[in-house]
């Protein structure tokens, strides 16, 4: 019986049996952000007070955090199916990082902009070198050095492989990088209260933090799942299974 | 080891056959940190402060400038093959490249930088401490950006591509190279940021070589 | 939370700029980021039905 479904589970392995589930995954995926969205939207505005030292402008955690955590999960996520593709020669896998990359990006791009956005007001300079900050531009920029080497490279297995290295040199990085500008930071006397610390957080705004953070990891699967379906279609373009999609033969026949 | 001996003497007689490309980098190496006061200022005590920043900057676009040559000289005239295809396990004649590629090119910036230095006024306590700075740094850079070069080997848009990747990985060597100066010239000591710039560079002869073999092999499909 | 007036919300403390900014450039890539990945798919099926017209067509 355990070998039955062990079975099962690898038959998702394969883009033509990923295809179709994934198109069925999708909506649900939709609706829970949607769900995720408009409670966490109404926690941001209608519930979570004022906040005593930063007024209102403090409501931009509400996007700045979540995209902070979404930018360095999908990461960690996407190197692990580069990684898994590297180790088991799987095409989805490899596919999926790449389906996964420029959702990361930007992800790390709205946090640098929130970032600004939220420090301008607060401490006068559109931006400041603190560790988040500066470690999300270093994460941006690696998002984009996959994204480009994978643009370059023509041979779609190669892409897939050289991808997997560099994000799991990424990977082993990241903690590095971001020890190395925590120390930087500090030394430097740079930013004096970071932009992390929001020392009096009310039980309202962390559960509205919580929520669009889970609103926005529906949205990234989603959307994953969906640019997935579309490279898988790209791919194996020139397989019968492909050919022989209903959306591919047209209406009717 | 012979092997990696070997392979040191036949790049290290290839460099000296074409000096022209080694030197260029060395100039460009000189010209970028002069042109920082050229676009700063020449207030002493400014460049002073800026000094370690811009002395590493250049170094690591030095370096940059010289990976390019890392592999592709080979792969083009099919001696990367032979050294896959070669008894000698390849991570070892990897290494050998990146031993090669750090006396052609780090160790010179290494030698250059003190005289360079002094163009902004440190003093030789700094100068010290930015030779082991640079000693210690200038290999973790030759192995994280051969990691690189082997995976842009015979890509469009190679050089660029390959700054884009790897200057990312530099940037704790940054910290910590140009860090240690800094701490120096404050009184606060440079033992903390140096024994971070020893163990990166142990973590990296480590791994470094480990992921660049992968890496060529990917390339070499 | 409660606001006097819509006027407040939008002003958000004389914050509206950077909050509003944030939620807005917010809402404009989610909305565009998923338009361009469903544009990618159409795209691709656009291609892959010609394909098979033109093979069906050959057929003939």
């Amino acid at each position: 019986m355990s070998n039955n479904r062990i079975i099962h589970w690898f038959k998702y392995a394969s883009p033509q049996s990923f295809y179709p589930l994934a198109g069925k995954m999708i909506p649900w995926f939709w609706g829970l952000a949607a769900a995720f969205f408009v409670s966490g939207l109404y926690i941001s505005f209608f519930v979570a007070p004022t906040d005593f030292q930063q007024g209102e402008g403090y409501r931009i955690i509400f996007i700045h955090v979540p995209a902070a955590w979404m930018s360095m999960f999908i990461y960690l996520v996407m190197a692990f199916w580069a990684g898994l593709g590297l180790a088991l020669n799987t095409r989805l896998s490899s596919m999926m990082a790449q389906a996964l990359a420029p959702t990361g990006a930007i992800m790390a791009f709205l946090s640098l902009w929130t970032g600004a956005l939220w420090g301008k007001p607060m401490w006068g300079a559109w931006w400041v070198w603190d560790a988040r900050l500066t470690s999300a531009l270093i994460l941006f920029f690696l998002y984009i050095g996959f994204i480009a080497l994978q643009a370059a490279i023509d041979d779609a297995r190669r892409a897939d492989k050289a991808g997997a290295i560099l994000a799991l040199v990424g990977v082993v990085n990241v903690p590095i990088i971001y020890f190395s500008v925590k120390w930087w930071n500090t030394l430097h006397q740079g930013a004096s209260v970071s932009l992390t610390k929001a020392p009096s957080m009310a039980t309202t705004m962390l559960w509205g933090m919580l929520i669009m953070a889970l609103a926005f990891w529906m949205y990234s699967i989603a959307l994953a799942l969906t640019r997935v379906r579309a490279i898988i279609l790209e791919r194996e373009a020139h397989t019968e299974w492909v050919k022989e999609l209903p959306e591919v033969k047209g209406n009717g026949q | 080891m012979n092997a990696v001996i070997a392979i040191i003497r036949r790049d290290l007689l290839l460099a000296m056959r074409r000096k022209s490309e080694v030197l260029t980098a060395l100039f460009f190496f000189i010209i970028v940190v002069s042109l920082f006061p050229l676009g700063i200022g020449p207030e002493t005590a400014l460049l002073r402060k800026i000094a370690p920043g811009i002395l590493w900057v250049a170094a690591l676009l030095a370096t940059m400038l010289g990976l390019a040559r890392l592999f592709a000289p080979d792969h083009a005239d099919g001696t990367l093959e032979q050294m896959v295809l070669a008894p000698a396990p390849l991570g070892l004649l990897v290494t050998g490249k990146i031993i090669a590629h750090w006396i052609t090119t780090g160790l010179p910036l290494v030698l250059l930088a003190p005289v360079l230095g002094i163009q902004f006024d440190l003093d030789t306590g700094a100068l010290g401490i930015l030779v082991v700075a640079l000693l210690l740094g200038t290999p973790l850079l030759s192995l994280i950006g051969a990691i690189g070069a082997a995976l842009t080997l015979g890509v469009r848009g190679g050089g660029v591509l390959l700054s884009v990747l790897v200057l990312p990985l530099y940037v704790p060597a940054l910290i910590f190279g140009a860090g240690a100066v800094e701490a120096h010239i404050s009184g606060l000591g440079a033992g903390g940021h140096l024994s971070l710039l020893a163990a990166l560079l142990a973590l990296a002869v480590f791994f470094a070589p480990w992921a660049t073999t992968a890496a060529l092999r990917i390339a070499l499909e | 939370m409660n606001w006097e007036s819509p006027a407040a919300f939008f002003a958000m403390g004389g914050y509206g700029l950077y909050v509003w900014g944030s939620f807005g450039v917010c809402a404009a890539l989610m909305i565009l980021e998923p338009i361009l990945a469903s544009r990618r798919r159409m795209d691709i099926l656009r291609s892959l039905r010609r394909e098979s017209l033109a093979e069906t067509l050959d057929k003939l």
